[in-house]
């Protein structure tokens, strides 16, 4: 889960990091109050979990709080790549000597966290690793003994940085570490992190993202932060069909049938699970077909629950027909999912034999499930139909039925 | 032969007492020569019975009763409870522990990794199916119930790694179908960090006589597969590898996850055209369908042996 | 007493249909809630016929022959 900047940087203070005396706010005439309270030149910037705000004028810079009220209210009128601004933060324009970024991830091969440092800052740090890669340094370090700080001061070093700056910015990274792994973060960056006149440092941005398994265990943070248990923050927006979905899956606790995606196309899916409804999603596509939604089925979902997502996707503008397809099952029952998705049929007011263009899931309970698709004249396929013949099945129907 | 368990194997289950794990415990002890499952962990169930493996309030009382080591364990507990688990498993000189539960948080998958790296224990999963020898032994509900897993896995030289559980067993079902069967079946879990990569496991089916070829599926997101092709490069690997790439739609949708927690396209290293172009820089064939990859095997094998 | 959904129908004989101690019996065994205990009384549950899981639990429970789950896609075939 993102966080938003002003989120980000409340974490960042919280962990003892200097920061700007910032403000947030989602009125143009508390802007103005805050511009007041800096008492100097002021950045307005736009609050989108999306980039490019800069480019699209989310950012303004106001030399009096008369001009920070006017920015503020343009700023938080301008919709940035569909995001509509939370609100804006109102940063003193601080003189900055030189930008540093330093940022903490998971690596997923070592499987340790890895603090990553720069005394080039304000750009992508990908940008800066592969035009001066020796201005990078990475550093692992364990999650399991308490971090001291020789670590951060070895990577900082290993960048050329010296002096006292080396001195200011150790504890620093090794602050922005710590809160990285307290928090369960999966990005925790400062960018750019500013050296001021004076020697100073000081976080000037900063992003963060924690891990959605997580966020139970940090309860407290969030509650403070104004963060609700329903604010997902995905790459986009749940729309109204995959709300809907969501509501299926949440009729019981018997197995999953949700994680509904919507796309543009007219073949329905109802399909499962993991590793199988991403197959099948690329084989209905390379065969030409245009998926109505993704979703998922597993772990053995009640006859309700498939047919809710059944009947959810069947109602769906645009669709003509269904494809009901999964990899071999050995959890979720082929009979229980024939059930809802006939069931769905027939409560529309379906011909299920008209309306599945395909139902290709062998595995547990199959014997059972055919016979139940016999009896509705359902086409239906055994493990010796590949995930990509019976997805091609389907698409050439809905191509007769065109 | 097989890699990492064989009929020999003692495992517990930790959690037996849950619904998937009693099931589990069953499908186990069906399959094949019927797992060694020496015990079973649940705290407070002390002296109860799961389709008669006894059950103890800790590991350190099932390797008491057992009365020699205990090579493995299955943890099936809810993810709150699941690190505090595998420690005790690998503080009771568990060496290999496969990790049922989902939704862990990556922070404590890496210390139990990096716990286990310390005392020499190995982990597959989280968020996987486990093991299978095929009519020898299972560890873990890959597969299904007995009966569904003799339906789907045979015996054979084809060695499989797959971040997909139900990927691992539709994959063995169509090598099996064409007469190609497997040494040994690895789910090793759909999340961003696991126990256990390809890269990892490769090292054990090299060594393996059995295993003549691999067979991996792969989704985007993470750099395992770039970690498989640098391996297989530097090491001159014997063994033939047939690649199926899923999700290739994602590369349209950055920052958006689908199907398993660690499928996300955050990077360019992460998508599927590019994991599909490091793999076969290092000379892993990528199958376009399933169905493809019995042929694909078959011609690799026929161009190692000799004529 | 005979109730019938979709997929499923459920049929108890008559006579044993006020028998508390069954009543109590198959809505505990019943691992999705096709059976209820309407005060010593059995009481077949019609919205949730169709999530029977063949599990036979509530076959084993009772006098042999007076509950008798039916597979109406299959003719009405007896379980």
């Amino acid at each position: 889960m993102r966080f938003f900047e002003y989120e980000a940087r409340e974490i960042v203070k919280r962990a003892g990091i200097p920061v700007t005396d910032f403000g947030f706010t989602t009125d143009a005439g508390e802007a103005r109050a805050i511009a007041e309270r800096i008492g100097g030149p002021v950045v307005i910037k736009s609050q989108v979990l999306t980039g490019g705000r800069m480019k699209a004028g989310g950012v303004q810079f106001a030399d009096t709080p008369e001009e920070a009220e006017a920015h503020a209210r343009d700023v938080l009128a301008l919709e940035i790549n569909g995001h509509a601004p939370r609100g804006v933060l109102v940063d003193p324009k601080a003189e900055v000597a030189q930008e540093y970024y330093a940022g903490v991830v998971w690596d997923g091969i070592r499987k340790q966290p890895v603090m990553i440092f720069s005394p080039v800052g304000g750009i992508d740090i990908e940008q800066v690793a592969e035009e001066q890669p020796d201005k990078v340094g990475r550093r692992h370090f364990s999650n399991i003994l308490p971090l001291s700080e020789f670590a951060a001061k070895e990577v900082v070093a290993s960048t050329g940085v010296t002096g006292s700056a080396l001195n200011k910015l150790v504890p620093i990274v090794t602050k922005l570490a710590r809160l990285f792994v307290a928090h369960d973060m999966t990005l925790a960056e400062i960018n750019p992190l500013g050296r001021l006149a004076d020697g100073s440092f000081v976080a000037l941005d900063a992003h963060m993202d924690m891990e959605n398994e997580a966020r139970g265990r940090h309860r407290a943070l969030l509650e403070d932060l104004g963060v609700g248990d329903e604010e997902t923050r995905q790459a986009r927006e749940a729309t109204p069909f995959e709300l809907a979905g969501e509501e299926v899956d949440a009729m019981d606790h018997r197995g999953v049938a949700g994680n509904v995606t919507e796309f543009d196309g007219n073949l329905g899916l109802v399909i499962g699970a993991g590793g199988g409804s991403l197959t099948l999603f690329d084989a209905v596509r390379s065969s030409g077909g245009d998926p109505a939604n993704y979703c998922e089925i597993g772990g053995n979902p009640s006859v309700r629950k498939a047919a809710g997502l059944a009947k959810l996707v069947l109602q769906k503008p645009g669709v003509d027909k269904i494809a009901v397809m999964m990899s071999i099952v050995s959890n979720t029952r082929v009979d229980i999912v024939a059930r809802g998705v006939i069931k769905a049929c027939l409560e529309l007011g379906f011909d299920p034999a008209e309306k599945i263009a395909i139902f290709r899931i062998p595995g547990a309970w199959e014997d059972e499930g055919y016979k139940i698709l016999d009896r509705y004249g359902v086409e239906y396929a055994d493990r010796s139909v590949s995930l990509h013949e019976a997805a091609r099945r389907a698409v050439e129907k809905i191509g007769a039925a065109a | 032969m097989s890699i990492l368990v064989d009929a020999t194997t003692t495992f517990i289950v930790q959690g037996i007492t849950g619904r998937e794990a009693v099931n589990l415990t069953r499908e186990c002890l069906d399959y094949g020569a019927g797992a060694k499952v020496v015990g079973g962990v649940t705290p407070g169930r002390l002296g109860r019975e799961v389709h008669g493996v006894p059950v103890f309030d800790t590991v350190a009382q099932a390797v008491q009763h057992h009365g020699a080591p205990i090579d493995g364990s299955v943890v099936t507990v809810p993810p709150a409870f699941t690190k505090d688990a595998v420690f005790e498993a690998i503080e009771n000189g568990i060496k290999l522990i496969v990790i049922v539960t989902e939704r862990i948080p990556r922070r404590d998958v890496a210390q139990m990794v990096e716990l286990a790296q310390l005392r020499g224990a190995r982990i597959i999963g989280p968020n996987c199916l486990g093991i299978i020898v095929p009519d020898v032994v299972k560890m873990g509900g890959i597969g299904g119930p007995a009966k569904d897993a003799a339906k789907s896995y045979a015996p054979g030289p084809v060695g499989v790694i797959s971040r997909s559980g139900g990927m691992t067993t539709e994959m063995s079902s169509t090598l099996t179908a064409a007469g190609l069967g497997q040494s040994t079946a690895v789910s090793i879990g759909g999340d961003a960090i696991i126990g256990s990569s390809y890269a990892e496991l490769m090292p054990l089916f090299e060594a393996d006589e059995q295993t003549q070829a691999i067979v991996i599926y792969t989704e985007p997101g993470g750099r395992m597969e770039a970690e498989l092709a640098r391996w297989v490069t530097e090491n001159q690997s014997r063994l033939p590898i047939v690649a199926f790439m899923a999700g290739r739609f994602m590369d349209e949708m950055p920052g958006m996850s689908f199907g398993h927690a660690g499928t996300i396209v955050e990077g360019k290293e992460d998508t599927a055209t590019e994991k599909i172009a490091r793999l076969a820089e290092a000379g892993i064939t990528v199958a376009e369908e399933i169905s493809q990859i019995p042929e694909l095997i078959q011609a690799k094998l026929a161009e190692r042996s000799p004529a | 007493m005979r109730k019938d959904a979709t997929f499923i129908g459920v049929e108890v004989t008559d006579a044993v249909t006020g028998d508390a101690a069954l009543a109590a019996k198959l809505e505990e065994v019943c691992p999705v809630d096709i059976y209820a205990d309407a005060g010593g009384q059995v009481d077949i549950v019609e919205e949730n016929l169709d999530e029977c899981v063949l599990c036979r639990l509530c076959l084993d429970a009772s006098p042999e022959g007076t509950v008798r789950v039916l597979k109406l896609y299959e003719g009405g075939a007896v379980l």
